[in-house]
């Protein structure tokens, strides 16, 4: 099929409904990348569906000019499963949060992950509820001092990318909302990612979580906290990039100094391809202060594909058994007749 | 004393043959003895020589319980006739038991001087510890004097019948069943034939158990045939049923019928999503095998999600459903709230079973009616309608995907344990008699060159547009809409024009529905009216006492919400109404909230459907 696409800019996924999120939210950076990366894929508007759950992020959709639907906590997966399963001809995107999709929704995001349904998940991480004014979160660290863990939390958090490698996830990645290029980067690739694709974006909640990741994000601070991974590259970080992460004779990864006789040989070189998960959840145990946090696609690999799979089987039905017959079907089995 | 020593008595092999019009049966035993099988063959074959059959299985939660045990007892009762028949009967004509524990726990069921079958080679001292008896009841002359006993050797004599084949101890004991089987065949002088067919075709690859099994049946009527003990058997002959093709349905495959029917004939693809629950899950083994219609099952992880992707679905354009029971339901209310709040086609079924909590799995009820009528939060409307038979859930659940495509909105659709689980003889519908749904997805803005997702047409629905279509780009959600175009809106004027909006909709679905009919005088004392799946009962007992002259008629209701339109003026004709249900009086209290009427009930919540004699003794009470 050749059929003429009109060419599509940002705008034309510009809904009009008022943005109603605070001024300097993550979430404004992370639509606006979205905007930019859409018209590029080559699929008409009307092909796009966006569905969120409960949350500031959730809000989403209503910003996009594109099919959408705002649905009820957690369960935007389940919902975006019963989309893409009736109709492969859609790209479902999923917008969701910490809360709704680890919390509340954590049961549908496992499973939908383990699937391999064909969705984009974009899970918007704040560690904090925002929507409802500042509870903590699944990702909120301990000690973290919240409306509802005023002497700071004893909740121990919880790695979406852990969850996400655990349930064999086929493409995983982690974005900052303000690296602007970066982010768009990372959207387009699980965009064309056939299967679930699963994105954790840090993204700074500056009324209630304000700074969780300025470690991340600010330039000048970030360089040593932050490494990009690139595919078959060394990992290397640092301002001067005379950082790199070596795993050691324990299997376990290291910080070192390039310049000490270790050259970027000994270090670990990325592999989003890698058949097995261990590299991926090594990537994403790396967290910060002892590490810099890996950013950019942990994981990129083929497996069968969910609703591919339904729409196959009742293809092939047809196809061997021939389109169902009611009559043939009525009389199956016994049947007898009273004259 | 009217138990029979088989071996003392000489064979003579005069047998007498009686004529009977009806007959109840129940096979009980072990959960692992069979029972659920042989009582379905029987109904097979029964309905296939023409009786009319209605049959109610009853089984335990636990899969299998320990052997022997009490709570491990499963049983299959099967009334078949030769007229029609509305239930599987009061009393039990013949009781077959297969060990102490289902004897104790079913004898109170059998008829006085009704026969009595026993494997006798079973009450042994473990199996009547574990059955609680202190003595052996088939021992003791006192106990089972009110019944025709046979005590039969069964585990001996199949295990001679099938000697020779190789067969294990365990194995040639599960080929008991059979030969009881076998014995009530000859009893009642059923054709063996389909049975013998189908055991050649499940052990299709393990020749010698099938061998064993044909053995074991054989024996069984060869022993009625040859022994002294039983010196009548009987005939029922067939039932005059409307002409027609015939199958045997059960509840949960006629709703499977009905949805692929929906699908076919209005040429749509179909989606159900459903999570594992008694007794609701053969709904989804059925439409799993069904995929050549366009239906796509997903199974998904837990009851929310079951909903949540039946609510996507429905926005991505499909004929959507899911189905569960009582506790599942609960789950699902959420994510039903979002369908009736987006507006958007679905039907919800409950397969409705003994509660509250996890309750009686396994056992009938009907208590879900008020969960399905306000089970959720907010004032959110949805309409409900409940099958009567199995069979009546071909037409009911297509009748609830008419309402909810043509009304945009979420419909349940009630059935319970007993019409799900049991069987009745059903006409093959001509083609003709079958209606296609009309399904219309808009292609064009309908406001100005905008589209107004939430403009609504006479009915009050609004255009059911889906992704995919150029033009119509709109979002929906949880969160209260702005008629017409819906935007979110909290406005207060707003909220209230919404509220009466989805109130008023399900309202108007009283126009598009049937008038309620009555069976029997158009007024007078008593009208009786049911609703769900105790119609066979109710039915019978009504015409019972109306044949005695009474004056008393039936009204059986299939529309819960709303109700039919002339329902008021019907219930107004009777100096009393009398509404009895497998509940504390849920019907009953919509009925005196709706009409102000004093209706009184006849309530039942022990598992068990009512016997068509407590409803007559009820009904005269009020006469």
């Amino acid at each position: 099929m050749s059929a003429k696409l009109p060419v599509l800019t940002s705008k034309d996924f510009a809904s009009d409904q008022e943005i109603r999120w605070c001024p300097r939210c993550g979430d404004y950076s992370i639509l606006a990348q979205m905007k930019k990366v859409l018209p590029g894929m080559g699929i008409p508007k009307e092909k796009f569906v966006f569905i969120s759950g409960i949350g500031c992020s959730s809000r989403f959709p209503y910003y996009m000019d594109t099919y959408g639907f705002h649905s009820i906590h957690g369960r935007a997966p389940a919902i975006a499963t019963g989309v893409k399963t009736c109709r492969p001809d859609l790209q479902v995107w999923v917008i969701t949060g910490d809360g709704d999709g680890l919390s509340i929704g954590g049961n549908h995001l496992m499973h939908t992950i383990r699937r391999n349904v064909d969705l984009k998940i974009v899970m918007f991480n704040n560690q904090i509820y925002g929507l409802t004014k500042g509870q903590y979160s699944p990702t909120s660290p301990l000690g973290a001092r919240t409306k509802s863990t005023p002497f700071g939390s004893i909740d121990n958090p919880l790695s979406p990318l852990s969850i996400a490698i655990g349930s064999e996830a086929t493409f995983v990645a982690r974005a900052v909302d303000v690296d602007i290029k970066h982010l768009t980067t990372v959207l387009e690739r699980a965009a064309r990612h056939e299967g679930t694709s699963f994105i954790e974006v840090y993204q700074d909640c500056n009324v209630f979580n304000s700074g969780a990741f300025y470690y991340a994000s600010k330039k000048g601070v970030k360089e040593d906290n932050i490494v990009y991974l690139e595919h078959g590259k060394p990992l290397i970080f640092g301002a001067k990039r005379d950082k790199g992460i070596r795993v050691n004779e324990g299997n376990r990864p290291e910080v070192v100094e390039l310049s000490s006789g270790i050259s970027e040989d000994d270090l670990l070189f990325h592999d989003e391809q890698a058949p097995g998960s261990s590299l991926a959840f090594l990537l994403a145990r790396m967290r910060h202060p002892e590490f810099p946090e890996p950013l950019g696609v942990f994981r990129d690999v083929e497996r069968p594909i969910y609703d591919r799979g339904v729409n196959e089987q009742v293809q092939s039905a047809i196809e061997t058994q021939g389109a169902g017959d009611l009559d043939e079907l009525f009389q199956s089995g016994d049947t007898w007749t009273i004259e | 004393m009217a138990s029979i020593d088989v071996a003392a008595k000489d064979n003579t092999h005069e047998k007498q043959t009686e004529q009977l019009e009806t007959v109840v049966i129940r096979f009980c035993g072990d959960s692992g003895d069979g029972m659920q099988l042989v009582g379905s063959q029987m109904t097979n074959v029964s309905a296939i020589f023409g009786n009319d059959v209605s049959t109610l299985p009853d089984f335990p939660a636990e899969i299998r319980a320990p052997a022997g045990s009490l709570a491990g007892v499963s049983g299959f009762q099967l009334s078949f006739s030769s007229h029609d028949i509305f239930t599987p009967g009061d009393e039990v004509d013949t009781l077959v038991a297969m060990n102490p524990a289902a004897l104790k726990t079913n004898l109170g069921d059998l008829k006085r001087g009704g026969t009595l079958i026993v494997n006798e080679d079973a009450f042994d001292k473990g199996n009547l510890a574990k059955a609680r008896f202190k003595s052996n009841p088939l021992d003791d002359a006192g106990e089972l004097s009110s019944y025709l006993v046979h005590k039969v050797p069964m585990t001996r004599l199949t295990r001679d019948a099938v000697d020779g084949l190789g067969l294990s101890q365990s194995e040639a004991d599960r080929c008991r069943n059979f030969f009881a089987l076998g014995l009530v065949y000859w009893l009642y002088e059923r054709e063996s034939r389909t049975t013998e067919e189908w055991i050649q075709e499940k052990f299709d690859k393990k020749p010698e158990i099938a061998e064993a099994n044909l053995r074991a049946l054989k024996a069984g009527s060869n022993y009625g045939f040859s022994t002294e003990a039983f010196t009548v058997h009987y005939q029922v002959a067939p039932a005059k049923l409307a002409p027609g093709r015939y199958r045997k349905i059960t509840g949960n495959e006629a709703v499977a019928f009905g949805l692929a029917t929906v699908a076919k004939l209005s040429n749509r693809s179909l989606f159900y999503s459903g999570y594992p629950i008694t007794p609701a899950s053969d709904i989804l083994h059925e439409l799993a095998r069904l995929k050549r219609f366009g239906i796509r099952t997903f199974q998904a992880e837990d009851e929310i999600a079951a909903m949540s992707s039946v609510v996507g679905a429905a926005f991505a354009g499909e004929l959507a459903v899911t189905a569960s029971s009582g506790p599942g339901i609960c789950l699902k209310g959420e994510a039903i709230g979002l369908g009736l709040m987006t507006e958007l086609p679905m039907v919800i079924i409950d397969v409705q079973r003994g509660g509250p909590s996890t309750g009686l799995p396994t056992k009938t009820e009907q208590a879900d009616l008020l969960l399905a009528m306000f089970g959720r939060n907010g004032d959110s409307p949805v309409p409900i309608v409940a099958a009567a038979t199995p069979g009546d859930c071909f037409y009911m659940i297509q009748e609830a995907m008419r309402i909810a495509v043509e009304f945009m909105v979420p419909v349940l659709f009630l059935s319970d344990g007993y019409i799900a689980s049991g069987a009745e003889p059903w006409r093959v519908p001509d083609m003709s008699e079958l209606r296609p749904l009309q399904v219309r997805h808009p292609a064009k803005t309908n406001g100005d060159g905008e589209f107004l997702p939430y403009k609504r047409n006479e009915k009050l629905a609004r255009p059911w547009a889906i992704p995919g279509t150029p033009g119509l780009e709109h979002r929906v959600g949880g969160l209260e809409k702005a008629d017409v175009t819906g935007h979110v809106d909290y406005s207060p004027a707003n909220h209230e024009h919404m509220v009466k909006t989805r109130v008023e909709k399900v309202e108007r679905v009283a126009d598009s529905i049937p008038e309620q009919d009555i069976d029997g005088p158009k007024s007078g004392k008593l009208l009786v009216l049911s609703w769900g799946g105790t119609y066979g009962s109710v039915r019978q007992a009504v015409q019972k006492v109306a044949e005695d002259g009474h004056s008393v008629a039936h009204a059986h209701l299939r529309y819960l919400n709303p109700f039919p339109k002339n329902l008021c003026d019907v219930i107004d004709s009777y100096d009393k109404v009398l509404i009895p249900e497998l509940n504390t009086g849920q019907l009953r209290f919509l009925i005196r909230a709706k009409f102000l009427v004093n209706a009184i009930g006849f309530n039942k919540i022990e598992g068990k459907p009512f016997r068509v004699s407590e409803l007559v003794e009820r009904i005269l009470s009020l006469l």
